[in-house]
């Protein structure tokens, strides 16, 4: 994909008249050689392996070869259709089951990676169901993959790279600005530059520090924290709030704050909850049970 | 990420893969698959040695059930990659924890496969991202992504044979998108690897291993994640 900034993405949406999706299909369709349909069948797919994650997610326990996934989003999801319908809680459920799914070696698609792969599917899955928005699904996906793709070449995606900030934050934005081509309707492509900031602002600094380096604790949890984050700076931009600094300079801004983290908090298990007493002893534990 | 290429949006909503890691369990399944290619058939022995986070944390993130799944020939993204151990039928697999040099990559494994036609020991890494890398055929140090077909030779390091390589594959009307020789000491054994931008068929293959001096030939599919 050809643009570099969020802000040369919206301005030619603008320019053209079209929403931010169309310009990045028409980009994609020259750089790949592929027809737009052909593109919409590719992300087609993606989605469906995506919906059937959170459908085994739900339905069974998961559990994983370490213990340390046990079936979270199966007990929430039985609480929740007693407790509570709400789109919250239905976002809660879904994060979790994808990302449990995948800590227990189920298909899934790593969007931007496989620890952070419960966020979209989560926010926009939920949100176009609930809203009958399931026709603008595809083109939800491509905006945020853009958004993926713009952050990858000016910061990273990578836990290993920039901390957890870069994997569950990045995933965070590209959710926001998926919601908002599902209302490209009803919103201008310029909420997608507030969006994007507001995401990142919140989440800056995350690290990550996987119990026994494991994508588990506190991954699977911390999709839930970035799909909210998401949903909520989605509704608050909807309403009219704006955040002065600009979306390319907070990615800029993730950037430098990924360079600062010391190595003991991006994914070397080697600080913050992964260095607990707890977490050691577990770590050991698991080690243990391996030989 | 590609290499000659812009990084797309399919390379962030994707790939679809077998969790928890790209790294750990995508990458690791593209790794025994490249070995398999490598040696030119499925193993009937595999010794696997794992070094670094591979070692550490691999049970973990099913890099073991991993491995195996892509000696067995499977796709990143294949269900069955959960119970590749019980799925081996006639192949004696056993794994072992090792530690490499400082500089080496710390997901790096070492496979020692033996076939019906011979044995090869392939060492690759996984960088990220589920993109890895070959860096060691047997003594010869090598690059090979396996993001494009490769066809692989070992011969007698002599002038000539690169151009006769090179003349079957334009006779099958296949493009070469890269080479690089690697060699141990002038005038011996070289291997030389060709990315194509086509599958090379078995009879070009065929072709190649009959010139002179040419001892080894394997065709290495790409593995699209």
């Amino acid at each position: 994909m050809g643009f570099t900034s969020i802000t040369a993405l919206i301005q030619e949406a603008i320019t053209n008249n079209v929403s931010i999706a169309d310009v990045v299909m028409q980009s994609e369709s020259q750089a790949l050689g592929l027809d737009i349909l052909s593109l919409r069948q590719q992300m087609q797919e993606r989605i469906d392996v995506m919906r059937q994650a959170i459908k085994k997610g739900l339905s069974k326990k998961q559990e994983s070869p370490s213990l340390l996934t046990d079936g979270k989003a199966y007990t929430y999801e039985k609480w929740r259709l007693k407790n509570d319908d709400s789109l919250y809680a239905k976002v809660i459920a879904r994060a979790l089951a994808v990302a449990e799914v995948n800590a227990c070696m189920g298909r899934i698609v790593a969007a931007p990676t496989a620890g952070s792969c419960g966020i979209l599917p989560a926010v926009l899955l939920t949100y176009a169901d609930e809203y009958n928005y399931t026709h603008r699904l595809v083109d939800a996906f491509f905006t945020a993959g853009a958004v993926g793709v713009i952050i990858a070449k000016n910061a990273s995606i990578s836990g290993a790279e920039g901390g957890c900030q870069a994997e569950c934050g990045s995933a965070s934005a590209m959710a926001a600005a998926a919601l908002v081509e599902l209302e490209a309707e009803k919103m201008s492509p310029l909420a997608v530059d507030h969006v994007v900031a507001m995401t990142l602002q919140n989440i800056l600094g995350l690290v990550c520090d996987p119990v026994a380096g494991l994508v588990e604790i506190p991954c699977v949890t911390r999709n839930v924290l970035c799909s909210l984050n998401a949903l909520s700076c989605f509704t608050m931009v909807k309403a009219g709030l704006k955040t002065p600094i600009p979306a390319d300079e907070v990615i800029k801004a993730m950037k430098e704050v990924g360079d600062l983290l010391p190595d003991s908090l991006k994914e070397t298990a080697k600080g913050g909850i992964a260095n607990t007493p707890t977490a050691k002893k577990i770590a050991k534990e698991i080690f243990l049970r391996k030989a | 990420m590609p290499r000659d290429s812009e990084i797309t949006v399919f390379d962030i909503i994707g790939p679809i893969m077998i969790g928890p890691s790209s790294s750990h369990t995508a990458g690791a399944v593209r790794l025994g698959k490249l070995a398999r290619s490598i040696l030119g058939e499925k193993p009937l022995k595999a010794r696997i040695g794992f070094h670094g986070s591979f070692r550490d944390t691999g049970k973990g993130h099913g890099t073991d059930k991993a491995v195996v799944a892509g000696l067995l020939g499977f796709l990143p993204d294949d269900e069955r990659i959960p119970h590749s151990l019980s799925l081996t039928d006639d192949m004696d697999v056993d794994f072992y924890d090792l530690e490499l040099e400082k500089s080496a990559h710390p997901n790096t494994v070492v496979f020692e496969l033996t076939g019906q036609n011979g044995t090869i020991t392939v060492r690759g890494a996984s960088l990220g991202g589920g993109a890895v890398v070959v860096d060691k055929i047997n003594d010869f140090p090598v690059n090979l992504s396996g993001d494009y077909p490769a066809l692989l030779t070992v011969h007698k390091d002599r002038p000539g044979i690169i151009q006769a390589v090179s003349k079957v594959l334009a006779n099958f009307d296949i493009n070469i998108a890269y080479m690089k020789v690697y060699r141990l000491s002038k005038g011996k054994k070289a291997l030389m690897i060709i990315e194509t931008d086509q599958q090379v068929p078995k009879a070009a293959q065929d072709e190649i291993l009959a010139k002179e001096d040419i001892n080894w030939v394997r065709f290495v599919d790409k593995i699209s994640l």
